[in-house]
């Protein structure tokens, strides 16, 4: 995928020359390895910042909401899915926007990396499949399927559902990967056990929100966690306040997360919440058949009523 | 699926129920709340989601 970068920078800088975009979205090379980052450009001269490799995870549908510019981005499978949820949500309007495709072929999990290297990360480069990671201790290789975010490893949406250019031939979609085993495994235990291991799952979380502020549909202005009058949920260390952020920033995601990992990603103690709005995908897979962010024609399944939607929870 | 949610996390399915009742239905409301209750009595005080009040030594 690092063979993007060359075309994605020619892109940029024609529709910005064009004047057919006041700016581009996309990512440039981060301080540390694995830590690209989210870039602007607004000018012709500054498109040779832009980067393209494994390290793309953010969500760059985050950087759209409420802008009035005429704007080109960069957009994944999941990306482009969450800008179809930004539309579909008035966070965007769809001709304001050149969406530039990049068909994914997955993003790597710098976890994964930094527990299987030892010493400190100097350099990642990659080739093909093999990524290298060169420390203080010596180089190591890795087949990328070993070292990829878990969501991309199910994913099943890699190439965008919306384009206006894309910048290279569709990948081939992944059919034989079952996406919800993990919420499967959780449902399989008994009360007890799930009480029990969302208390381990969560008991790291310093309640920094990153995890909120990554993820491109927490766009509130005033979040609920945020607020005092009334407070809804303690602001603390408290388990059950911990589990109420929890519980409640998921479902606020019910039927428009798309998976696309960019909170797992950002939570520095490492916390896959991600399960959490993966129920919800999967009773909205099964209840709705909803997958968020498919189509600009379809209302979100929470957002509509069908006279077939499933009632039984009704006494 | 907010219940679904719920009890994913480990919350009693018959701690949280939902109902649909007119306020012509008297008769409904209260079967409904009688069977609540009978419910919710059964599987006991609820010790989940529940903050316990700070120790003061
Ligand atoms: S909740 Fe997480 S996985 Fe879902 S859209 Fe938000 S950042 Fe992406
Ligand atoms: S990013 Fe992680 S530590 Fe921060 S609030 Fe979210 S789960 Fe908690």
């Amino acid at each position: 995928m690092s063979t993007y970068t060359d075309t994605m920078r020619e892109t940029a800088r024609r529709l910005l020359q064009e004047c057919k975009v006041e700016l581009v979205i996309g990512f440039r090379r981060g301080s540390r390895p694995m830590m690209n980052e989210p870039c602007l450009v607004r000018k012709p001269e500054d498109a040779d910042q832009l980067v393209w490799d494994s390290n793309c995870g953010i969500n760059l549908a985050n950087y759209l909401t409420n802008r009035k510019e005429k704007i080109g981005i960069f957009a994944k499978g999941c990306d482009s899915r969450n800008i179809v949820t930004h539309i579909l949500e008035n966070k965007v309007q769809r001709d304001q926007l050149t969406v530039i495709g990049v068909p994914c072929l997955g993003m790597i999990d710098k976890r994964k990396i930094a527990a299987a290297t030892e010493g400190e990360i100097l350099e990642v480069t990659e080739n093909g499949d093999t990524i290298t990671v060169k420390t203080a201790a010596g180089e190591k290789q890795f087949a990328k399927a070993e070292v990829m975010q878990q969501n991309c490893s199910v994913c099943t949406h890699r190439n965008p559902v919306i384009h206006d250019e894309m910048i290279a031939d569709p990948v081939p979609e992944q059919t034989d990967v079952d996406p919800y085993a993990d919420v499967a495994a959780i449902d399989a235990m008994d009360l007890e056990e799930r009480w029990a291991y969302f208390d381990d799952l969560l008991d790291p979380c310093i309640r920094c929100y990153a995890c909120r502020n990554a993820c491109p549909l927490c766009y509130c202005p005033t979040c609920f966690v945020d607020e005092s009058k009334p407070q809804w949920v303690g602001k603390g260390q408290d388990a059950m306040d911990v589990r109420t952020f929890h519980f409640l920033r998921a479902y606020h995601c019910a039927g428009r997360c798309t998976d696309c990992g960019a909170c797992e990603r950002a939570c520095p103690v490492g916390i896959n919440m991600r399960l959490l709005t993966k129920k919800l995908n999967k009773d909205c897979k099964e209840l709705y058949d909803w997958e968020a962010g498919l189509s600009l024609d379809k209302r979100p399944a929470l957002d509509s009523y069908q006279a077939n939607d499933p009632e039984n929870f009704i006494k | 699926m907010m219940k679904n949610l719920l009890e994913f996390m480990g919350v009693e399915p018959d701690r949280i129920h939902f109902s649909w009742i007119s306020s012509a239905e008297s008769t409904k409301f209260v079967e409904v709340v009688n069977k609540i209750t009978a419910k919710v009595k059964a599987i006991g005080p609820n010790q989940r989601f529940v903050k316990q009040a700070a120790k003061v030594a």
